[in-house]
This record gives structure tokens, C-alpha cells and sequence, in this order.
């Protein structure tokens, strides 16, 4: 390659939809991938469909909640539902999921309770599930800085020397587009690679970081930058469940056996707002949702589903229902969450006593305690 | 004259300084197209374009390290930190480089860059997006750091700041965006306060209430209520953290006798504590009491829901002012 042809017109990102990794077409449409073999039956189908449908209700009900005032803040993952729950299920148990602050489907996925999610928007608490438990690490909302922590978790599957046996454990790291410029992330892609660690990283590449589009960061596809970094990146329709279960598992196999890290682009895009405070209107044409619209995640699965004879209308209704009986309860309990004690801010700060703020919580108490004391 | 918000006087006081200027440059995540999430930049790229006001690829680090560069090739990039929490990727290019390159070079480098951050809490927001970071870059020489509260200092501190040859911190408390005030955008520059001198913005004979930023208002509707009960608190409004205009307050401090210091950053190793040493130091002989300090616990910033407890409310100020006086 010449300098020239590396200055020449630049591989813009989006011109660009080369090898898109496809089982599922958006017209619901079966295709085979050699690389990518995926048996599911029909069973295995209609559990994906119900977590899509289940999890694209709750995000609406969350958005809902918002524009009463209920939570403070939203991101939705309207559009995304394919990518996390194909790369959701692809995980199992021993795997280890680092998300941003949108991963809503993969956190339905580790079973965290979708309540805790709404409560950390709400402003009730920081986090609120234990990542131990589930395998899913707390939202992370400073961009980039997890795919780090995930490295160094990846590094330590592999000191402990399990890698290849049936206890192995990969790690998984989801971010977006826009978080690929940051150095935390770029420095992750560092320290997989010359340490061969046992890590995916999920980029969804949804094609905004709020209004700005990909092309203010990249130039190229995002999945060959892995190549640069010395281990293999591939992208795959991230409209499309299977493909990215498919693609996930084997990513996911691979780091657990020893074979390093992989990136997977997912290419999708963000239907709504970027967060419930965002206006797309002042950025993004109307044009390119209704194309995405087409690609819709939920709809090919539906299409496939009735194309197999694998569902009746009695199936969609049952999901359905069960979808609204779901997001019922979850508005009543997130509307039921009682706000936090304030002396609760004093709590888990440190794991040994700190004599400071011991002394801070008790004078505050002691604040808190004289209205009382004047209200009697 | 006319009634701005003070996310308006900055965006004005931006324009205005655009227009005196070609080599100012707006650069960081938002800026362009949606007008940062604030719409602090708004309309700026439609009418300087995309060289001028410049989206930037999602990486702080990188916005401030290639302001450095711009500002080294005779550019005065002004720099948006999109909140308070996401300038610490960017703190190595402040602290070790922005803030040291002058010295470095024995004079001959000049980084008139402004580094602007939208800081502090009230808007119910998650994780990341209430803090109060200036005791960090106060810290640093080479740095100076300012603080507006209120439209017309927003408007004016704004170009200020673009026009000192030195990098400025700059921060803009956004709970208070949306308050209004008169600005005179026909004033003529001499006439404004200058960028590093105090403001006595309610004189008051018998406590000094010491604050910047978010906390002036506060302080303000403190002074308002103690009032009421015969009690005439001075409010002082720093404006600039570092330089620290001193004589201002000691000047009251010493008048008074009494001294409160109130901003949202925890108290511990805060902003607080250097104002409390400095005037312990000038004012002991006229201190009546300790200087007292009302701000954040030494814990994190807490969740939305309770986050009017770690906040200074008028209640806390007006407790520690009773405590003053109780000495
Ligand atoms: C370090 C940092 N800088 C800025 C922000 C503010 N911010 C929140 S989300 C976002 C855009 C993220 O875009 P992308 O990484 O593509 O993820 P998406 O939200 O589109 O899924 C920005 C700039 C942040 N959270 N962290």
C-alpha cells in the first residue's frame, strides 16, 4: 500500500456494509453462514422472540415512566433488542458482562431484575444488583472506562489458569461507536491483545454518539480497526438475533479456549432519542430511521416464525400479554420505590471504619434529628 | 439591554467573541449541529461553520491534547466538557501539559485555551453528571480557574477568559442556566469587572457568606432569610478561584468578623479549606469565630433522589451562621 492509497478517499464507514455476517433476513428469511452454523429449534426461536418482545415493552414503559417524571433519565434501546439479546444469550453462566448504560436486554439476559434498572435511573442508587451474582457488572456510564476493567478481568481468567477446561469463563465488553474514539478503550484493545486475553468486545455501532454520527469517529469500518490492534474484528447485522448469537458464541468459545480476544461490531441502529433529554430532530434526518425501520429486529423473527409454522396467533398473544402483565408490575413497583434514607449516603463508602465520615454522618444525623425535634 | 439566561450570555458572550476574533475555535462533543446538550454553542456552526465549531470525535483526552496543539499554531480554542464528571479523561492534558507548557518553555509559549465545564448538582441527574471538581485543577499551577453564577459574569467572563493568554478553567453552574438577568452586551468591556476580582453582590455588616458558582444564589436567599430575623450577612461571590482575590475578603472578613464558606464540593480538602487557612491567617485578630465551612459530605455524590440533602440548602447555611454566632 502506498501513502497515497492511504490518503485516497477514506473507506467511510458508511458506504461501506461489507461482509455483514447475516442468518436472518429482514424479510425473515433463513441463510446459512459456513462460518457461523447455528441450530436452533423451534423452541429456541420463540424464547428469543419472547425476550425481544419483553424487552423492547419494559424499555418503553422505562421511557414512559420518564416523560412523567418518574425517572430522572433514559436510555432506550429501542432497535438495539436484537444485538443484546443475541449476544446476551450467547454468554453463559461462567462469562463475565461488562455493559455501558444501555444494555437493558443483556442485563434481562443475566437475570438482573428489571426494577434495579429503573431504580438507578430513578436516582435511587448507583447500581443496585450485584454483578457477582449475575455475571454482569454495574452500568457504567463515563464512556469507555469498562472495557478496561473487563481487559483486566479477561487477565485474570487467564492467570487462573482455567482457560480451555469446561470451567472457563470468557468476558464480554459492550460499548458504542462513539466510545471507540476514547483512549480507555483504544488502551483495552492494547492489553488484550499483546496479552492474548479472553475477552469479546460488543461494540454496537448504532450509528450515533448522540448527534454525532459515526463518521466523526471513524473512517473506517469499525471492525477492522481490530486488525490494527492485532487480533480479528467482524461485523455482523446487528438487526439480526441469530447472527448475533451465532457470531457472539463462537467469539465467546474462542476466548474461553485460549484463542484471545475478538471484536464484534454489531451494525444496528438507535431508533429513538440517544437518552429521554435528547432531541434527534435537531440532527438526524427522518429518511434513515424509516429505512432502519424496515430492518426492524422484532418483526423478521415474527416473519420466520409464522414463514416455519413455528407460532400461532395464540403464541404472539401469550407473549404479548405476558409483556404487558411484566411491564404492569414494573410500573407499579417503580412507582412504589420508596426514596432512599438520606443518612444512606454515608453507606458502603469505605469497607473499614473512616473516622471523618463517621463523624459527618453523626453531625448530619444529629442536623436531620432537630427538625424533628421542632416539628413536635 | 437585554433579559438573558445565563446559557444565553454564554452563548452571546461565545458569538461575540467569534466575531472580535477568527483564531477562537469552539471544539468538544455536541457542539456543532445540536449545540452542545446544554445548547450553550447553539446556532454557532450554522453561522461560523465546521472549521470554527468543531464536533469532535468522543474523547476528551483528545479534545484538550489537540487544543493544546491548536493553541500552540496561534488558534484560542474554546473547549466544552460535556459535564462535570467526563473532564477526568482529559485531566492528564490539563494538568500535566496545559497547565505547565509556559513554564516549561521559559515564556515563549502562550495556551490561551478555555477549558469549559458545565459543573455541580440540582438537576437530577445520574452518576457523573453533578460534581464539583475545581479543588482538583485550583491544585495545579498554571491554571487559572473561575466560576460564574449569574448571566451578566457569564457574558462577560466568557470573553474574558478567551482573551487572557493563560489556559482558564471555566466553570458554569448549570442548575442555573436557566435563571435570567439584564446583560448589557453594549457595555464596553472596560467597564466590566475584571475577570479576577471578587464581587460584593450583598453587603452586610455582620458575617462574610463566601461562595462561587451554584452557590451564590443560595447564599443570596440565605442572606435574604437571615434578614428577616435582623441579620445582615455579606455575600461575596469569589468569581475567580485561582487567582483568589483576597483582599475583597478580608476586607469584609474583617469588617464582620465572621466567616462562612459554602460551595458543593465536599468539604474535606476542599476549595473551602484554603479560604479558611488564608483567612485565619490575615484575619485572626479580627475573627470573632472559626471560619466555618458548609458543603458536600466525604462521601460520592449520591443518587437524584437525595441529592438535595448533600447539597447547601439555605437551612444548612443559616445553621452553620447560627453556629457562628454562637461561639
Ligand atoms: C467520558 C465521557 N464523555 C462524555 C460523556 C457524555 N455522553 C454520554 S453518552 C455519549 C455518547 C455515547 O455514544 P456511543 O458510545 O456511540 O454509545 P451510544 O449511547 O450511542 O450507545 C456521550 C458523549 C460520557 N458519558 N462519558
Amino acid at each position: 500500500m502506498t501513502i497515497d492509497s492511504v490518503r485516497g478517499a477514506p473507506d467511510t464507514p458508511k458506504a461501506a456494509e461489507p461482509e455483514l455476517v447475516q442468518l436472518l433476513t429482514p424479510e425473515g428469511e433463513r441463510i446459512e453462514h459456513p462460518d457461523y452454523p447455528l441450530d436452533l429449534g423451534a423452541e429456541d426461536v420463540r424464547g428469543l422472540y419472547r425476550d425481544l418482545v419483553i424487552v423492547r415493552r419494559i424499555d418503553q414503559e422505562a421511557v414512559a415512566l420518564t416523560r412523567q417524571g418518574e425517572l430522572g433519565l433514559w436510555a432506550s434501546l429501542l432497535g438495539q433488542e436484537a444485538a443484546q439479546i443475541g449476544s446476551g444469550r450467547a454468554a453463559s453462566a461462567n462469562d463475565m458482562v461488562f455493559p455501558t448504560y444501555r444494555e437493558h436486554g443483556v442485563a434481562w439476559c443475566r437475570d438482573v431484575e428489571p426494577l434495579k434498572l429503573l431504580g438507578m435511573f430513578r436516582g435511587i442508587n448507583h447500581g443496585g444488583w450485584d454483578p457477582k451474582e449475575h455475571g454482569f457488572h454495574l452500568y457504567t456510564v463515563v464512556i469507555g472506562s469498562q472495557t478496561l476493567h473487563a481487559t483486566g478481568y479477561a487477565m485474570g481468567v487467564q492467570r487462573d489458569g482455567v482457560l480451555g477446561t469446561p470451567s472457563a469463563g470468557a468476558t464480554i465488553a459492550y460499548f458504542g461507536d462513539g466510545a471507540t474514539s476514547q483512549g480507555d478503550v483504544n488502551e483495552s484493545f492494547v492489553f488484550a491483545s499483546v496479552f492474548n486475553a479472553p475477552i469479546v468486545f460488543f461494540c454496537q455501532n448504532n450509528q450515533w454518539a448522540i448527534s454525532e454520527p459515526l463518521e466523526r469517529q471513524s473512517r473506517i469500518p469499525l471492525y477492522k480497526r481490530a486488525q490494527g490492534f492485532g487480533f480479528p474484528g467482524i461485523r455482523v447485522d446487528g438487526n439480526d438475533v441469530f447472527a448475533c448469537l451465532a457470531v457472539t458464541k463462537k467469539a465467546l468459545e474462542n476466548a474461553r479456549t485460549g484463542q484471545g480476544p475478538t471484536l464484534v461490531e454489531a451494525y444496528t441502529y438507535r431508533m429513538g432519542a440517544h437518552t429521554t433529554t435528547d432531541d434527534p430532530t435537531r440532527y438526524r434526518l427522518k429518511a434513515e430511521e424509516e429505512a432502519w425501520k424496515l430492518k426492524d429486529p422484532i418483526e423478521r423473527v415474527k416473519a420466520y416464525l409464522v414463514r416455519g409454522d413455528m407460532a400461532d396467533a395464540g403464541f404472539f398473544q401469550k407473549v404479548e400479554d405476558e409483556a404487558k402483565q411484566i411491564t404492569r408490575e414494573l410500573r407499579e413497583a417503580c412507582l412504589a420505590l420508596p426514596d432512599p434514607e438520606p443518612l444512606s449516603m454515608f453507606d458502603h463508602v469505605y469497607g473499614e471504619e473512616h473516622p471523618l465520615m463517621t463523624e459527618e454522618q453523626e453531625q448530619f444525623a444529629a442536623y436531620l434529628a432537630s427538625f424533628e425535634e421542632e416539628a413536635k | 439591554m437585554s433579559t438573558l439566561t445565563l446559557g444565553k450570555a454564554l452563548n452571546t458572550g461565545l458569538r461575540k467573541a467569534m466575531e472580535n476574533d477568527p483564531k477562537v475555535l469552539v471544539m468538544g462533543e455536541d457542539v456543532g449541529k445540536l449545540g452542545g446538550v446544554f445548547r450553550i454553542t447553539d446556532g454557532l456552526q450554522k453561522d461560523f461553520g465546521e472549521e470554527r465549531v468543531i464536533d469532535t470525535p468522543l474523547a476528551e483526552s483528545g479534545i484538550v491534547g489537540t487544543a493544546i496543539g491548536l493553541a500552540l499554531r496561534g488558534y484560542r480554542p474554546v473547549v466544552e466538557i460535556q459535564f462535570d464528571g467526563f473532564v477526568f479523561p482529559a485531566a492528564d492534558q490539563i494538568i500535566t501539559q496545559l497547565a505547565k507548557m509556559r513554564m516549561r518553555s521559559l515564556g515563549a509559549l502562550e495556551l490561551p485555551v478555555v477549558v469549559r465545564i458545565p459543573c455541580g448538582g440540582g438537576i437530577g441527574a445520574v452518576e457523573h453528571h453533578s460534581e464539583s471538581p475545581e479543588a482538583y485543577f485550583t491544585h495545579t499551577a498554571g491554571l487559572r480557574v473561575v466560576a460564574c453564577s449569574n448571566p451578566l459574569d457569564a457574558y462577560s467572563m466568557i470573553q474574558q477568559s478567551i482573551a487572557s493568554p493563560d489556559p482558564v478553567v471555566f466553570f458554569e453552574p448549570k442548575r442555573r442556566y436557566w435563571d435570567k438577568a439584564e446583560v448589557d452586551t453594549d457595555a464596553d468591556p472596560a467597564d466590566w469587572t475584571p475577570l479576577h476580582r471578587a464581587a460584593v453582590v450583598r453587603p452586610g455588616e455582620h458575617a462574610t457568606l463566601l461562595a462561587y458558582g451554584p452557590a451564590v444564589k443560595t447564599c443570596l436567599e440565605a442572606a435574604g432569610a437571615a434578614a428577616e430575623e435582623g441579620r445582615e450577612l455579606e455575600v461575596i461571590d469569589l468569581r475567580s478561584l485561582n487567582p483568589l482575590d483576597i483582599g475583597t475578603v478580608t476586607d469584609s472578613v474583617n469588617r464582620t468578623g465572621r466567616c462562612v464558606v459554602v460551595h458543593e464540593a465536599p468539604v474535606f480538602n476542599g476549595y473551602g479549606a484554603e479560604l479558611a487557612a488564608r483567612i485565619t491567617e490575615k484575619c485572626f485578630y479580627r475573627l470573632e469565630s472559626p471560619v466555618l465551612r458548609v458543603g458536600g459530605f466525604s462521601t460520592p455524590y449520591p443518587p437524584s433522589r437525595i441529592e438535595d440533602h448533600y447539597l447547601p440548602d439555605l437551612d444548612r447555611i443559616l445553621d452553620a451562621v447560627d453556629r457562628t454566632f454562637a461561639w
